[in-house]
C-alpha cells in the first residue's frame, strides 16, 4: 500500500532542475508554466506562448538519457528529472544586405553566409529543430543556390536559433533561411495579380474618398459599421 | 602526447621510413612558396621537432595534389602528414583564413567546391 | 538503355552547368541514362586524411545511403553503382567508400546514423557497403567503350587542336585513381575517337592549385600559367578538362596569370563532354556554350572550325 501511494503521488508532481537547482512542480506544466509556478519570472525568453514566436529556446536532458534535446519552453510538458535551461537570444551573425540590390543568383548565399560551404551534413541542425524542419537539407540546397528549395524547406522557421547553437561548423541556418524566403517572395515567387491591380487602384485614388468619409464618421458610427460589416465566408 | 606522436597517430604514417631522397619535393608544384620543403618537414617529424614546422607555411601551402604520395618510393603518403599538420593547428581553433576577409566579388563566382574544400583545409 | 545512379553535386549545378547539361545528354546517346539521386548532400569534398577524423565521413557516406535507398525504392535495380561527371564529387565518394571498409569506422559512423530514424528528414539506414563511385570517364570507358563513341560521331572534330588536362583527383592517389597517375591516357583515348588532333600537355597531370584560389590567387595564376603555357607553345587551341575546380582555375584564373607572365595567349577550356556533345552533332542547347559560363568564350574558336 505504502508503495503504490508514493507512486500515485510521483504522478502529479515532477521533479526538475532549472539551471542546476531542483524544484518540485506539478506535472502536464509546460516548462514555461513550471519555471514560472517555481517563482521565476520572465523578462526576456518568452513572447507568444503558442510555439509561433520562437523566443523560448530551452535545451534538456532527462535523467538517465545521454541525450541533449531542445524544444520550446512553452510548447514541452516538464519530465521527471529534467535537466532544463533557457536560451534566450542566439548571438548569430547577420550581415546587413539590401534586398533591392541583390540578384537572386546561385552564389547568392556563399556570397553573404560562405561558411555555409563548412556544412557537414551531420544533421544536428535537424535534430535539433523544434519545428520539425528538415534543417541539414536546406543548408546543403544553399551551397548549390537552390532558393525555391530553401524557401520551402523553411517556411515553418520560427528563427528560435537552436540550429545555429549547436551547429559545429557555426552555420547560422536560419538566418540564412531568411534570405532565401525574402529573394523567393522578391524575385521569384509568381506575383499576385490581384493584389498587384489592387495596389495600382489604391494609387490611383479609387478609395480616397471612401477613406475621406471613414476618417470624417465618429466613433459610435464606426463601431456600428464594423458590427454590421459583411463577413466573408470562411 | 608530445607532437611528434600526435602526427603519426593522426596521418598514420610511418614516417621513419623515409630516407630522406628528396623526390617529394622535387615533386611538388607548390614547393617554391613554402618556407621549408615537404622533405625538410618530414626530417623535422623524425626527429621530433615538429614546433619549428609550425614556424613555415609549408603545410598550408600544400594543395592536396598527392603528387609526392604517388611518386615517394617507401611508400610514405606525405599528403596525409601535411593533414595531420593542418589538423593540429585547426583542433586548437586556429584558423588559417578569415571568412569576413574574402572579397564579395569574388564570393561572387566561386564554384562552391572551391569554398568547401579550402574551408576544409584552412578553417576548424 | 543502362539505368546508373547520378550524384550531380554542387558544382555542376552552380559554375559548371556545362559539363552537366553535355554529359548527361551525351550519356543519353550512348545508351546510358543517369538517373539523379532523389536527395543528395555536397559530398563534402576534400576526403578528410586524417585517420580519426569520421565526422568529414558524414557527407559522402550519407550520399552513398541515399544509392541504397534509391535500390530499397526501385529505382534501379541491384545497383551499387553511382556515377559522377565532378572529379572532386568523385574522388571524395570513392576516398569514403574505401575509407569504410574498417568495420570499426563503419561501426562508429553507422552508430551515428542509427540516431536519426526518429526525426523528420533522417536517413533510416546505416551504410551497408559496397557501393562504388564511378567518374563518368570510367562509365565512357569500361561501359561504353571508345569504339562505340567513336561510331556516335557525326562530326568530327578535325583539325582541332585540343590539350588535355586532367588536374589530380581523378587519377591521385593510386587507390583512388582512375588511370596511371603518371601516364594517363583515357581523355585522349576519348578525344581521339572524336577525331581531334591530340596536343602533348606536359602538365596535364599538374595540379590546378586547387582551392588556394579562395586565399592563394598568387599562386593559383602561378600554376595557371605552367599548365597553360606549354600546351599553347605546342599550339593547342583549347584545353580539356574533367573538374569543375581545374576549369575554375584554368579559365578564370588566366587574367592573373597574364599579370604575371604577359606571354599569356587567352586559350579557350572547356569540359570533354562538350566536345563530344559537338561531335555527336546533338542540339545546341546541349553544347553548354551559350550559359555564360565560359570566361574566355570558346564560340569564336568553334565557329572558326565550323563546329557550332
Amino acid at each position: 500500500m505504502e508503495i503504490k501511494q508514493k507512486k500515485e503521488k510521483k504522478e502529479e508532481i515532477v521533479r526538475i532542475y532549472i539551471m542546476g537547482r531542483e524544484y518540485k512542480v506539478p506535472a502536464g506544466l509546460t516548462i514555461m508554466k513550471a519555471m514560472e509556478y517555481a517563482g521565476y519570472r520572465f523578462i526576456r525568453g518568452c513572447g507568444c506562448r503558442g510555439g509561433f514566436c520562437g523566443g523560448c529556446a530551452t535545451v534538456y536532458r532527462v535523467k538517465g538519457d545521454y541525450k541533449l534535446r531542445m524544444a520550446l519552453a512553452c510548447q514541452k510538458t516538464v519530465e521527471d528529472g529534467m535537466y532544463t535551461s533557457q536560451i534566450p537570444f542566439t548571438p548569430a551573425e547577420k550581415p546587413i544586405y539590401n534586398l533591392e540590390e541583390l540578384s537572386p543568383s546561385v552564389n547568392v548565399f556563399l556570397e553573404y553566409y560562405p561558411e555555409i560551404a563548412k556544412c557537414v551534413s551531420c544533421n544536428t541542425c535537424t535534430k535539433a529543430c523544434p519545428q520539425d524542419l528538415e534543417v541539414m537539407d536546406y543548408v546543403q540546397a544553399a551551397i548549390r543556390g537552390d532558393i525555391q528549395e530553401v524557401a520551402e524547406l523553411s517556411f515553418d522557421c520560427i528563427m528560435c536559433g537552436l540550429c545555429a547553437m549547436r551547429c559545429p561548423t557555426e552555420i547560422v541556418p536560419y538566418n540564412v533561411a531568411l534570405l532565401a524566403r525574402r529573394l523567393y517572395g522578391k524575385y521569384v515567387m509568381p506575383k499576385a495579380k490581384h493584389v498587384e491591380e489592387r495596389i495600382k487602384e489604391i494609387e490611383s485614388g479609387k478609395f480616397d474618398e471612401e477613406i475621406r468619409r471613414l476618417k470624417e464618421t465618429s466613433m459610435n458610427n464606426l463601431k456600428e459599421m464594423y458590427e454590421k460589416r459583411e463577413i466573408e465566408p470562411e | 602526447m608530445d607532437l611528434a606522436e600526435k602526427v603519426k597517430s593522426i596521418s598514420g604514417e610511418d614516417v621513419l621510413s623515409c630516407y630522406q631522397c628528396g623526390l617529394c619535393s622535387g615533386s611538388c608544384p607548390v614547393r617554391y612558396a613554402m618556407d621549408l620543403s615537404p622533405t625538410q618537414v618530414i626530417r623535422l617529424v623524425q626527429i621530433g621537432e615538429v614546433e619549428k614546422i609550425f614556424e613555415s607555411n609549408t603545410f598550408w601551402i600544400c594543395s592536396t595534389c598527392f603528387t609526392c604520395q604517388a611518386r615517394c618510393p617507401r611508400k610514405i603518403n606525405i599528403t596525409k602528414i601535411m593533414e595531420a599538420l593542418r589538423q593540429i593547428r585547426l583542433r586548437r581553433d586556429q584558423d588559417k583564413i578569415a571568412l569576413s576577409k574574402i572579397p564579395k566579388e569574388e564570393l561572387k563566382i566561386f564554384p562552391p567546391i572551391a569554398l568547401v574544400s579550402n574551408f576544409r583545409k584552412t578553417t576548424s | 538503355m543502362i539505368r546508373l545512379p547520378y550524384y550531380p553535386g554542387c558544382a555542376v549545378q552552380t559554375t559548371a552547368r556545362n559539363y552537366a547539361i553535355s554529359g548527361i545528354a551525351v550519356a543519353e546517346k550512348l545508351g546510358v541514362e543517369l538517373v539523379e539521386l532523389p536527395k543528395w548532400n555536397c559530398c563534402g569534398v576534400f576526403p578528410s586524411l586524417a585517420t580519426d577524423d569520421l565526422m568529414r565521413h558524414l557527407a559522402p557516406i550519407r550520399n552513398l545511403i541515399h544509392v541504397q535507398e534509391m535500390n530499397d525504392s526501385g529505382v534501379v535495380q541491384n545497383e551499387n553503382r553511382v556515377v559522377t561527371f565532378c572529379s572532386m564529387c568523385f574522388h571524395t565518394l570513392k576516398e569514403a567508400s574505401l575509407f569504410v571498409k574498417d568495420e570499426e569506422k563503419l561501426g562508429k559512423i553507422n552508430t551515428f546514423f542509427e540516431r536519426e530514424k526518429e526525426f523528420v528528414g533522417g536517413v533510416k539506414q546505416g551504410y551497408k557497403g559496397g557501393i562504388k563511385a564511378l567518374d563518368f570517364l570510367e562509365v565512357l570507358r569500361d561501359i561504353i567503350g571508345y569504339e562505340k563513341i567513336a561510331k556516335e560521331v557525326k562530326k568530327p572534330l578535325k583539325g582541332l587542336k585540343v590539350a588535355p588536362y586532367y588536374g589530380c583527383l581523378v587519377i591521385r592517389p593510386r587507390e583512388i585513381g582512375i588511370d596511371d597517375p603518371e601516364n594517363p591516357t583515357i581523355l585522349e583515348n576519348i578525344l581521339e575517337a572524336l577525331g581531334a588532333e591530340i596536343i602533348n600537355n606536359p602538365n596535364r597531370t599538374q595540379c590546378c592549385g586547387s582551392y588556394h584560389t579562395i586565399d592563394r590567387k598568387d599562386i593559383v595564376a602561378k600554376l595557371t600559367y605552367d599548365n597553360l603555357i606549354y600546351p599553347i607553345r605546342n599550339g593547342a587551341e583549347v584545353v580539356v578538362t574533367c573538374c569543375p575546380l581545374c576549369t575554375f582555375n584554368l579559365d578564370f584564373r588566366q587574367k592573373e596569370a597574364r599579370e604575371l607572365h604577359r606571354d599569356l595567349k587567352e586559350i579557350p577550356v572547356m569540359y570533354y563532354t562538350q566536345l563530344m556533345a559537338i561531335a555527336f552533332e546533338l542540339d545546341k542547347q546541349f553544347y553548354g556554350v551559350d550559359l555564360e559560363l565560359h570566361h574566355v568564350d570558346p564560340r569564336p574558336l568553334l565557329k572558326a572550325k565550323n563546329l557550332y
